[in-house]
C-alpha cells in the first residue's frame, strides 16, 4: 500500500514536471520562434546528452546519501590529459582516447570512493577536497597551457561531431548509458542493492549487503562517467583548458533534484532524471533565446533547486499526514 | 565522550594527555613550516615582515570561528564564500549609487548576515534537508546573485580611508591582525565559557539528548548559522580593502581554505569536538604554507593541491585516531 502510494506520488511528480517542461516550451517558442526547430532541438539535446550521462552517476552517489562536488574538475582533469596525449600522439584511434579517459576517471573516483567507503569521510569533505586537488593537478600537468583545436586530430573532434545512424554521437552515447544504467540498476542484484543501501543504510549492512564495498562501486562510477564527460567535453569543444567545467558538479547536482532524486537517499528513477535534465538544458539553451542575461542562469538554477527541495519536502510531508490519517481510521 | 573519559582518569594519564595533544602537532607543523620558509627566503624571519605577513592572509580567518561552530554541531556551511562575493557586491553597487561609504558598509553586514541568517531559517524550518543540499543550494543562488547585480564587471573607487582595514597599522602591528586576535578572544569565549557554548557542543555530540535537556535546539542553530553569515560580511570587508575593487568571482573557494584550517585545527566533522587554539594555528599554518609557495615562485595551483590534500589528510588522521581510541575504550 505504502509502496503503491510512492509510486503514484513519483509519477504525479514527473507528470507535473512533464507538463511544465510543455508549457515553459510554449512559452519560450511564443516569444522566439527559432527556439522549436529541429536544428535547435538537435543542438540542445546535443548539449545536454553530457550533462545526462554525468547526472546517472550523480543519482547513484545521491541514492547512497552521498555527494560528489569533485566531478567537474575530474572532467577537466581527464579532458586536459587525453587532449594532451591526442596532441602528443596524433594517430590515436578516438576509442583508446575515450578508454583513457573513462579509466583515469575511474581511479580519481576509486580514490573519493576509498575515502567515504573505507575510511567514513563525509562525502562532502572528501569530495570538496579532491575537487581542489584534481583541479589543481589539472593545471600543473597543462602547465597552465590550453589544448586547442589544431592541435587536436579530426578523428578525435568527430567523437563530439560526427554521426551514428543520423544521430549525432553523443546523444548516441548517452542513449547507451541510458539502457546500460537502466538494465544495471533495475535487473541486477547490485543494481536493487545499492537502493537498499540508500533507503537503509542499517538494514542493509545487517543482511548481508557490502555496503562499504557498493558505495566505493558508486564513486567508482561516478568517477568513470565524469571521465568519459571530460572526453566528450574537450571534443564537443574542441579545446582543454585548465578550468574547463568549473562548477558543473553544481548543474549535475541540480539535474538530479529536479529528477525526484532524493538527497536522503533510496530514491531516483531514470525517467525523472531524464526529465530534469532536459529541464535544466531547456533554460539553458533557452534564456540567450529570450534576451535574458546568461548572468541570470546560475540563480535562476539555483533559486530552480532550492524551490525543488522544498516543494519534495512539502509533498513529502502532505502524503505521510495523509498515511496517518488512513491507519488512524 | 572525551571529556568525560578524562575526568576520570589518573594524573599520570594527564600528563600524557597533555603532551599527546594535538595542538603540538600543529605547534610542530607550524615551527617547520616557518623554518622551510626561512630557508626560502631570507627576509622571512625578520620581526617587521613576520608581523605584516598576516596581513596577507587574515581575511578568510574570520570564518574559520563560526566555522568551528558549524563543524561542532557537525554541520558543514559551503556557501560562505558565495556571501563574501555578494555581500561585497552588493556594498560596492549600493556605494557607487551613492550611498555614504559606511552605510555601504552597514549593508554589507546585513546582507551577509542575512544570507546566514536563509541558510539558518531553512535549516530550522525543512529539518528533512540535509545541511549539504541547503547550503549548496544558497551557495548557487548568492554567487549568482552577485552574477546578476554585476555581470562580468569589477566596482570599486572607494574613499581612501577604507583601505586602511586592509592596509591600516597601529603601531606597527596590522589592524586586520589586532581585530583577528579581538575576534579570537570573543569567540573563544562564547565557545568555552559560555552555556551557548556548551549548548553547541552538547548538540554536536547527541541533538536529541540537548532537545530533551531544555537547550532550544532550533535557536542554537539559526545563530550559528547566523554568526557563520555576518563573519562572511566581515571578511568581505578586509577583503574589498585590501583589493580596492571587487567582482563576483571573489573569494571562490574560500569555504574549501575555511572548512581545511577548521580540520587541520583539530575540530571533528563527526560533531562535537573542537577547541579554539586549533584553528588558530591551523590558520596561521595554511596561511604561511601559501605564502611560503608564492616565495618559493611554485605555480598558485598546487597550492590547491596542497590544501585538498591537507583537508583529506587531517580528516583522514582524525577518523583513524578516533577509531583507535573508540577501540580503546570498548575494551576498558
Amino acid at each position: 500500500m505504502a509502496k503503491r502510494s510512492i509510486v503514484f506520488t513519483e509519477n504525479l511528480r514527473e507528470l507535473g514536471l512533464l507538463i511544465f517542461i510543455v508549457v515553459l516550451s510554449l512559452a519560450i517558442q511564443a516569444r522566439n520562434s527559432a527556439f522549436l526547430t529541429p536544428q535547435n532541438i538537435a543542438a540542445m539535446l546535443t548539449n545536454t546528452s553530457i550533462l545526462a550521462i554525468l547526472a546517472v552517476g550523480m543519482m547513484l552517489v545521491l541514492v547512497t546519501r552521498g555527494i560528489d562536488l569533485s566531478i567537474g574538475s575530474i572532467m577537466a582533469f581527464t579532458g586536459m590529459v587525453t587532449a594532451l596525449t591526442v596532441a602528443g600522439i596524433p594517430g590515436i584511434p578516438p576509442i583508446v582516447a575515450i578508454l583513457l579517459s573513462t579509466v583515469l576517471g575511474a581511479a580519481i573516483g576509486m580514490m573519493t570512493g576509498v575515502l567515504v567507503a573505507r575510511f567514513d569521510v563525509l562525502p562532502v569533505i572528501a569530495t570538496l577536497g579532491m575537487m581542489n586537488v584534481v583541479r589543481g593537478l589539472t593545471y600543473v600537468v597543462s602547465g597552465g597551457q590550453w589544448v586547442s583545436s589544431y592541435q587536436m586530430s579530426t578523428e578525435f573532434k568527430a567523437i563530439a561531431t560526427g554521426n551514428t545512424l543520423g544521430i549525432n554521437n553523443l546523444i548516441m552515447i548517452a542513449v547507451v548509458v541510458y539502457v546500460v544504467a537502466g538494465f544495471f540498476i533495475n535487473h541486477t542484484r547490485t543494481g536493487r542493492r545499492i537502493y537498499a543501501v540508500g533507503s537503509n543504510p542499517l538494514a542493509a549492512e545487517v543482511s548481508g549487503i557490502p555496503k562499504r564495498r557498493l558505495i566505493f562501486l558508486v564513486y567508482s562510477i561516478m568517477g568513470g562517467l565524469a571521465g568519459l564527460a571530460g572526453v566528450l567535453w574537450v571534443a564537443r569543444f574542441a579545446s582543454a583548458q585548465g578550468n574547463t567545467a568549473i562548477g558543473y558538479e553544481l548543474q549535475v547536482i541540480a539535474a538530479c533534484i529536479l529528477g525526484g532524486v532524493s538527497i536522503t537517499g533510496g530514491v531516483g528513477r531514470l525517467s525523472g532524471l531524464l526529465l530534469g535534465t532536459l529541464m535544466l538544458g531547456i533554460l539553458a539553451n533557452a534564456l540567450p533565446l529570450i534576451d535574458v542575461s546568461p548572468f541570470w542562469q546560475q540563480g535562476i538554477q539555483g533559486f530552480v533547486v532550492l524551490a525543488a527541495v522544498i516543494t519534495n519536502v512539502l509533498v513529502r510531508r502532505n502524503t505521510q499526514r495523509n498515511a496517518l490519517r488512513r491507519r488512524a481510521i | 565522550m572525551s571529556d568525560q573519559i578524562r575526568i576520570g582518569i589518573t594524573r599520570e594519564r594527564n600528563w600524557r594527555e597533555f603532551f599527546f595533544q594535538w595542538e603540538w602537532l600543529l605547534v610542530g607543523v607550524l615551527l617547520l613550516v616557518i623554518a622551510v620558509n626561512t630557508w626560502i627566503s631570507p627576509f622571512f624571519l625578520n620581526l617587521n615582515t613576520f608581523i605584516r605577513t598576516p596581513a596577507t592572509f587574515l581575511d578568510k580567518a574570520f570564518i574559520v570561528f563560526p566555522m568551528m561552530f558549524v563543524l561542532i554541531l557537525a554541520k558543514i556551511d559551503i556557501s560562505v564564500g558565495s556571501t563574501v562575493a555578494l555581500s561585497a557586491v552588493i556594498m560596492a553597487t549600493s556605494y557607487n549609487a551613492g550611498l555614504p561609504m559606511p552605510l555601504a558598509m552597514l549593508l554589507c553586514l546585513t546582507i551577509a548576515g542575512l544570507g546566514g541568517a536563509i541558510n539558518g531559517w531553512l535549516l530550522v524550518k525543512f529539518k528533512e534537508l540535509s545541511f549539504v543540499i541547503v547550503t549548496l543550494s544558497t551557495m548557487i543562488i548568492y554567487r549568482g546573485i552577485a552574477y546578476i547585480i554585476l555581470g562580468d564587471q569589477a566596482s570599486g573607487g572607494f574613499p581612501d580611508w577604507f583601505s586602511f582595514l586592509g592596509w591600516g597599522e597601529i603601531l606597527g602591528v596590522p589592524f586586520i591582525f589586532l581585530v583577528f586576535i579581538l575576534t579570537a578572544i570573543a569567540f573563544g569565549l562564547l565557545l568555552h565559557k559560555t552555556t551557548f557554548g556548551r549548548a553547541v557542543f552538547g548538540m554536536g555530540r547527541n541533538a536529541m539528548a540537548s532537545r530533551y535537556s531544555g537547550v532550544n535546539v532550533d535557536r542554537v542553530v539559526f545563530t550559528v548559522f547566523a554568526l557563520n553569515g555576518l563573519m562572511a560580511g566581515v571578511t568581505a570587508l578586509f577583503l574589498t580593502s585590501r583589493m580596492g575593487s571587487t567582482r563576483p568571482n571573489v573569494a571562490t573557494g574560500y569555504e574549501l581554505e575555511v572548512i581545511a584550517m577548521v580540520a587541520l585545527g583539530g575540530v571533528s566533522t563527526s560533531g562535537g569536538i573542537g577547541r579554539i587554539g586549533g584553528p588558530i594555528l591551523a590558520v596561521f599554518i595554511i596561511g604561511f604554507l601559501s605564502y611560503g609557495m608564492g616565495l618559493a615562485n611554485l605555480q598558485a595551483p598546487l597550492v590547491l593541491v596542497v590544501i585538498g590534500s591537507l583537508l583529506i589528510v587531517s580528516v583522514l588522521v582524525h577518523r583513524i585516531r578516533f577509531r583507535s581510541k573508540k577501540k580503546i575504550n570498548s575494551t576498558v
